[in-house]
């Protein structure tokens, strides 16, 4: 009963069906094995057919058989089908691997010019400590340049500036940002102001890698009943700080400006040899960062207020110096040439 | 100026280290630019903060010497034998130098020639190097004779550029002393502020020192009795202007040697910048130095002989519009009518405390000195240097104020020098006018003042203590001190202003450093927005956040360079109305610009080479001359040039599409969202410089903001741009940055699900899309949310002369899902009218 010609024919289906599943490599070849040896139309489905053949004895063994094999097919595809699963993956894997030396996709942006970033920290700081930001006009006048701040015509002071003068008699460019002090205070007289004044400026020079026509300025102003110079050395202190960091040391000496009394320059310790002299500094260990002073009671009363009761500093400083220092930029004549090999470095 | 330190020794004693020194002056804002020693050894330390110069000499090495006797050399005529004692022994020492020539054969001296005599091994400029070159003494064979040693000229030693001959020290220079200790010296250059001038000479810087470090001020007082004559009768002074010249007076010597100066006195010259000439010119230039009071010096009969034998009279007056008068340095000058000259009877003599008169000026064979000191007005003798471009070291002390007090003490000085070194005979007394005196203002300080002004409590005997080093006079009355300007200066003004002045002097002895810094506790002023800047810095973020680099121009340029963009294609030429500058710095930078635009360009051009891809932007003003104004207006303009390619290229990345005006075109849409415009329209447009073809205008309601599109083939060719479309946007900032609303508002997120249908419609091609789309948002109504256009299709089919446009449509309710019917309902609408009124079909 053992060896009924129909359990050996199965035996024989077991064994093929089970060898040709070893080769197949594919989804599609499980796909192909799984129709032809457990579809409708597989050998081992037809056994079924046989079955009337098959005595009454026997068929129930055959049945269980047959039950038994396709089983054991269902299990073998299983794993052989988690089998190739597992080597497609592994190759692509393999071979989806990329070249990470090649360059990344860069997002395409835009960027500010250095100049509008500078002047933007510094509003920020200033910003703060309540001054707010004023512009003036640029085309100015002889009169709110020179006379309203102290400055007659003839004074030895004018030598500290060198004028580009207009076709318009007594029509000039601006040479500092000074004269929107008068302006401002003109607009908000009697109240206290604390403002900034940026803006660009213009001197007669011979362009080089130190000086340039046209720079940027900004100014300060603070006007109140108790301001003292105490006051503005603590401001500017500050200010210092925040530029150049918390350990900045500065130091305040006397200068001179018309517009101011007493005058004096700030210096902040050379941040790239912090004191110890190096070619940045010029061996000085400081850095002259701006000019400041104790607003001038003449001035102080061009603008409106009375000198014996408000009082006011006012400084001022040169932006594209301050990025120089900072950015170690050895030539000013950068700023305004516009070559995108110079913008592109301030992303 | 340069101050050297022996010379400044003489007025205070100073026992600080050179870089002590150079600080103390610094922070008193006498500003030391550079310490250049000569001989002192150099502080070596890790905050020098002083920029050093110079030679130090080796205490060993270099020396004093004396030679006994010149001999001549066997074997060459231009070299000498020196028979030299340096204290330790005698020695033979081969030199060149000139200057010892005449002694040569003479046998032993009867006084000794004192040298600086330098030792193998000393390190010394080489003298016949063309700059400063070190070198070392070494041993050598010169013609025959071993040398090891020798005699210097100062450029060897670093103390001037003279190298001609040897150095002769005074007769009394001790024999063996190093050098350094007998003439060692530092010379701190010093930047003068404009309101120092009484610091520029020996004195004033002495007196800084003195009040500075509690020390006395020693100031020089003259030795030699005036045995002469009387000079009343011999000289007259007539002053026409005192407001002019507010005080001439001279003083007169006779019977003068011509002579050199003594050594020292040249050194001290040379070190302060000036050059030597003789005894009497050296005598005034040493005074000025001193003292700074410039002083001149005519040959008195020179004087005498113009006047034929008669009494010469000095009178200052203005001179005659275009008279003429030749300067010292033997240039003719022609004058203005507001130049003050020094005269006598005959005519000019000197341009008043600028330059002398040739005619008149010292020579050798002068004998008798009229000595001129002076004060005049700094605002006229100011115009007068700038006038005839002529910076003198007196006209610079003269331009900036010197007090008319210093006249006779500086006279008296001169005379005295020149009688020293020239053995001559000082008159009696001194002729002098003094018809304007000098206020010196009276100002009283409080010590509410102080502590208002500098925000520190002093009492006010501790002010008083700080301003007489200064010889303020200082009166201490309560919590007031009455302060009275010493007169030495012109720098302090009255009443309130003087305060300030005096302020300044009380901070500067104090000590800036020490006035304690405190934070600002004045009332906070009102706060205000500042939107205009705001707004612009908005649209500046914008731009950039879509890429574009953003550039800052010169806004200097030359009606030529802007006509590049501004001048009409089909015209010649234009005339436009420029902010023009009377001194520009070059041609094409003579005027302001009144494009931001052409700028822009101008920076593509610059860039169109060396990048493949250019998205440029600039905010600025513009300077456009009013016709009611002397000032012109000065409107920003945002101006935007795109060119070359969309894409950067990548490794894989092949796309070569260049920016074309629609990259513009959504720069400017996106813009206007950010900036969240409503109403904007782009309508097309024709503007000069623009392709008539590719222009358009953009608005924002009624209210045009700028122009933009591609530039005009011929204006490309004007800039020599490459292939690539150049696109340009001309923008008026102003006028954007107005139409900002204030304030922007959401619309909720719908709850509800959208309906998404495409359509194609075939229209005429000249009809624009703008229109098809305003057409279909008009009629679609509420519920018709998104409109895009995905395609435009071309081909046979459809027929020539026509285009397909195909849309994808959302539609959507915000209170419901909305029904196919409803949808279906819409698009028959939008269908109809674009028939209707376009002529438009939809595609199957």
């Amino acid at each position: 009963m053992q060896d009924h010609p129909i359990l050996n024919e199965l035996e024989e289906l077991r064994k093929k069906g089970l060898e040709s599943l070893q080769v197949v490599q594919d989804e599609l070849g499980l796909q192909n094995w799984k129709v032809a040896n457990l579809g409708r139309s597989a050998p081992m489905t037809q056994i079924f057919s046989q079955m009337k053949t098959v005595s009454a004895e026997v068929r129930p063994l055959v049945g269980e058989r047959v039950n038994q094999v396709k089983k054991e097919f269902e299990a073998a595809l299983e794993e052989h089908a988690a089998a190739i699963k597992q080597a497609m993956l592994n190759k692509s894997l393999t071979s989806d691997a990329v070249d990470i030396s090649l360059p990344g996709r860069r997002p395409a942006h835009g960027r500010l010019h250095p100049q509008t970033k500078m002047l933007r920290e510094i509003y920020r700081i200033f910003g703060d400590m309540g001054f707010q930001v004023y512009r003036a006009r640029d085309v100015e006048t002889d009169e709110y340049n020179f006379e309203l701040l102290n400055i007659p015509a003839y004074h030895p002071a004018r030598d500290m500036w060198d004028t580009f003068y207009t076709t318009k008699p007594g029509v000039i460019l601006r040479t500092h940002t000074s004269p929107g002090q008068v302006h401002v205070m003109r607009e908000y007289c009697p109240e206290p102001i604390r403002v900034i004044l940026p803006g660009m400026c213009y001197r007669y020079e011979q362009i080089s890698a130190r000086s340039e026509i046209q720079f940027h300025q900004v100014e300060g102003i603070m006007v109140g009943k108790h301001v003292t110079m105490g006051d503005m050395k603590g401001t500017l202190t500050d200010f210092a700080r925040r530029l150049f960091g918390a350990n900045a040391r500065t130091r305040l000496r006397p200068s001179y400006f018309p517009f101011t009394e007493p005058s004096g320059e700030m210096d902040v310790e050379c941040f790239v040899c912090h004191g110890a002299g190096c070619q940045v500094c010029k061996n000085s260990g400081w850095l002259e960062i701006l000019g400041c002073g104790m607003i001038h009671p003449t001035v102080l009363r061009n603008g409106g207020y009375d000198p014996s009761v408000y009082s006011g500093f006012a400084f001022g400083m040169g932006p594209e110096r301050i990025s120089m220092l900072r950015n170690q930029i050895n030539d000013i004549r950068n700023f305004w040439a516009n070559d995108v090999r110079f913008l592109e470095q301030f992303s | 100026m340069k101050i050297p330190l022996s010379w400044l020794k003489d007025y205070v004693d100073i026992d600080l280290p050179l870089d002590q020194l150079a600080r103390l002056l610094t922070m008193a804002g006498l500003e030391v630019d550079e310490i250049h020693t000569i001989g002192l050894p150099i502080p070596h330390s890790d905050h020098s903060e002083f920029k050093f110069s110079g030679l130090e000499w080796d205490r060993e090495k270099i020396v004093v010497a004396q030679i006994d006797e010149v001999m001549p050399h066997p074997n060459a005529d231009r070299l000498v034998l020196c028979k030299l004692k340096d204290g330790t022994g005698e020695y033979i020492v081969l030199t060149g130098a000139p200057n010892l020539y005449p002694y040569k054969g003479q046998g032993p001296l009867a006084q000794p020639i004192k040298v600086a005599y330098a030792k193998e091994g000393a390190v010394l400029y080489d003298g016949h190097a063309a700059g400063l070159e070190l070198t070392t003494l070494k041993r050598a064979k010169i013609r025959g004779v071993e040398s090891f040693s020798m005699v210097c000229s100062e450029k060897e030693l670093g103390i001037s550029e003279e190298h001609e001959g040897i150095i002769f020290l005074e007769p009394d220079a001790p024999t063996g002393m190093p050098l350094v200790d007998y003439i060692g010296d530092a010379v701190f250059e010093i930047s003068i502020l404009p309101n120092m001038i009484r610091n520029a000479c020996v004195i004033g810087v002495a007196r800084e020192v003195a009040a500075l470090t509690g020390k006395t001020l020693k100031k020089p007082v003259p030795t030699h009795k005036a045995t002469g004559p009387s000079l009343k009768g011999k000289i007259g002074i007539k002053i026409t202007s005192p407001q002019l010249n507010p005080r001439f007076a001279v003083g007169m010597i006779s019977n003068c040697q011509h002579a050199e100066s003594p050594y020292k006195i040249q050194r001290r010259l040379r070190l302060a910048g000036m050059r030597p000439i003789n005894a009497l010119v050296d005598a005034t230039n040493y005074v000025m130095l001193e003292t700074g009071q410039p002083l001149h010096a005519f040959d008195y009969d020179v004087l005498v002989k113009r006047v034929k034998g008669g009494v010469p009279t000095i009178i200052t007056r203005t001179a005659a519009e275009g008279e003429k008068l030749t300067t010292l340095d033997n240039v003719e000058r022609t004058l203005k009518d507001y130049t003050v000259l020094v005269c006598d009877t005959e005519g000019a003599l000197s341009v008043a405390g600028v330059m002398g008169g040739l005619e008149s000026e010292i020579t050798e064979s002068t004998k008798t000195v009229l000595l001129e000191g002076a004060a005049w007005n700094f605002i006229n003798i100011r115009k007068t240097m700038s006038y005839l471009k002529l910076n003198s070291e007196a006209s610079f002390r003269f331009a900036r104020g010197i007090h008319p007090e210093l006249c006779p003490e500086a006279i008296q000085l001169c005379l005295d020098r020149m009688a020293e070194w020239t053995g001559g005979e000082i008159y009696s007394d001194l002729v002098d006018e003094y018809p304007l005196p000098a206020k010196d203002p009276m100002v009283t300080v409080t010590t509410n003042d102080v502590t208002r002004w500098l925000g520190i409590d002093l009492t006010a005997d501790k002010i008083a203590s700080l301003l007489r080093p200064l010889e303020f006079v200082c009166t201490v009355k309560g919590n007031a001190v009455e302060v009275k300007t010493p007169p030495y200066r012109l720098d302090i003004g009255e009443e309130i202003i003087g305060v300030a002045d005096v302020m300044e002097e009380i901070a500067r002895m104090y000590g800036y450093d020490a006035i304690p810094a405190t934070r600002l506790s004045d009332e906070m002023p009102p706060q205000r927005n500042n939107p205009s800047l705001e707004r612009e810095e908005m649209v500046r973020d914008l731009l950039v956040k879509f890429g574009l680099q953003e550039t800052i121009s010169y806004r200097m340029t030359s009606p030529e360079r802007e006509a590049r963009w501004l001048q009409p294609v089909d015209k010649s030429a234009i005339d436009l109305d420029y902010v023009t500058l009377q001194n520009p710095i070059a041609v094409d930078r003579r005027v302001m610009r009144r494009s931001v635009m052409a700028s822009v360009l101008e920076t593509l051009q610059k860039n169109i080479r060396l990048s493949n891809r250019l998205m440029l932007f600039e905010i600025g003003q513009a300077y456009l001359p009013q016709k009611d104004n002397i000032l012109p207006t000065e409107p920003r303009q945002l101006a935007i040039a795109l060119s070359g390619r969309r894409e950067t290229p990548a490794w894989d990345k092949k796309d070569n599409n260049t920016l074309d005006f629609f990259d513009l075109k959504g720069i400017l849409e996106e813009l206007a969202e950010g900036l969240h415009l409503e109403k904007v329209s782009f309508t097309p447009t024709t503007a000069d410089g623009f392709h008539p073809g590719k222009c358009a205008s953009f608005t924002c309601g009624d209210v045009t903001l700028g122009v933009f599109g591609e530039i005009h083939p011929l204006v490309k060719e004007r800039f020599d741009f490459l292939q690539a479309p150049v696109l340009a946007a001309d923008i008026d900032l102003e006028a954007l940055l107005n139409v900002i609303p204030p304030l922007m508002t959401t619309s909720p997120v719908p709850l509800y699900p959208p309906v998404l249908e495409d359509i194609a419609l075939t229209v005429d091609e000249a009809v624009p899309a703008g229109k098809v789309e305003a057409l279909i948002r008009q009629t679609g109504g509420k519920n018709l949310v998104d409109i895009r256009l995905f395609d435009i299709f071309r081909s046979i089919q459809i027929g020539a002369g026509k285009k397909s446009l195909a849309y994808s449509l959302t539609y959507q309710a915000p209170d419901r899902t909305l029904t196919d019917q409803e949808v279906a309902q819409i698009r028959g609408r939008i269908v109809k009218r674009l028939d209707q009124e376009l002529g438009a079909k939809l595609r199957a």
